[in-house]
């Protein structure tokens, strides 16, 4: 382990405690639901991806910027920017998800693996 | 109209207060150690794997999803909500979770319409909005290319 090393783990303890402590306070202080504060960072994080901000966070605090659903967002964005410069229009259409396309997929696959296996837990 | 109001009030009056500082200090430390945890996966991806920037992205986005969805299925994840709240929701476990969890409860609707229709109840949306949003910046990327 490195001293950087140990910095990133630092700047990523920081950086993504701090965006989940700023969505405690729209959860609480608005009438927003658990879904809604999902899509409204994804959301978000493709707007700041889209302005070249998001990009420079992961940069400097890696997953504490990429792990929250901004990050999710940014990359869609990212993926969607970056496929367009190269192939155009169709690029668009393929840029996005083709850069998410681990984590979406993970998400159908585990997702369905674990409602399988698992029942729901009936609170004590 | 007067009774709903007596209604309101007193729903307000016994409900338990929420201290937003202690609410946020959860948060922050929960969602800080989630993002913690991927960034050593995202070093075991880079210096183990020897994968590039975009492979350890998409390893890490793997990875957390599989044990947000461990977890939910364990029970362990909802747990982990009732204490953090945004700490859970909001890292991409929490996405997972947002998808295993309703497909969970419909199962007994059964495999097509339960598990099947429910993985995307909550992830729907993301996904949805997720995705419109990459093509607004793939035709804004379009546009400024000039």
């Amino acid at each position: 382990m490195t001293g950087d090393m140990w910095l990133m783990f630092l700047k990523a303890f920081f950086v993504g405690g701090a965006i989940c402590a700023l969505a405690q306070i729209l959860l609480e202080k608005t009438k927003l639901t658990a879904p809604k504060i999902l899509v409204l960072m994804v959301t978000l994080g493709a707007g700041l991806g889209i302005l070249g901000i998001y990009p420079k966070l992961i940069e400097f605090a890696g997953a504490g910027a990429s792990v929250p659903l901004l990050g999710f967002g940014a990359s869609l964005a990212k993926g969607a920017q970056e496929a367009a410069l190269e192939q155009g229009w169709l690029g668009v259409f393929l840029g996005g998800i083709k850069s998410t396309a681990g984590g979406i997929t993970a998400a159908v696959v585990f997702g369905y693996l674990a409602a399988i296996l698992f029942n729901p837990k009936t609170k004590p | 109209m007067k009774k709903h109001q007596q209604y309101v009030d007193h729903v307000e009056a016994i409900q338990p207060k929420r201290n937003l500082a202690i609410g946020m200090l959860k948060a922050f430390w929960v969602g800080g150690l989630i993002c913690v945890i991927g960034q050593g996966f995202s070093y075991i991806g880079e210096l183990c794997l020897k994968l590039d920037k975009d492979a350890t992205a998409a390893f890490v986005a793997i990875v957390m999803v599989f044990l947000g969805a461990l977890l939910t299925g364990l029970g362990v994840y909802d747990q982990i909500g009732a204490y953090a709240g945004a700490g859970s929701v909001v890292p991409i476990t929490g996405f997972s979770n947002s998808v295993v969890a309703p497909a969970m409860e419909f199962k007994h609707e059964g495999y097509v319409m339960g598990v099947g229709a429910k993985l995307f109840s909550l992830a729907g949306p993301v996904l949805v909005y997720g995705i419109c949003s990459s093509v607004v910046a793939g035709i804004i990327a379009l546009i400024f290319k000039g």
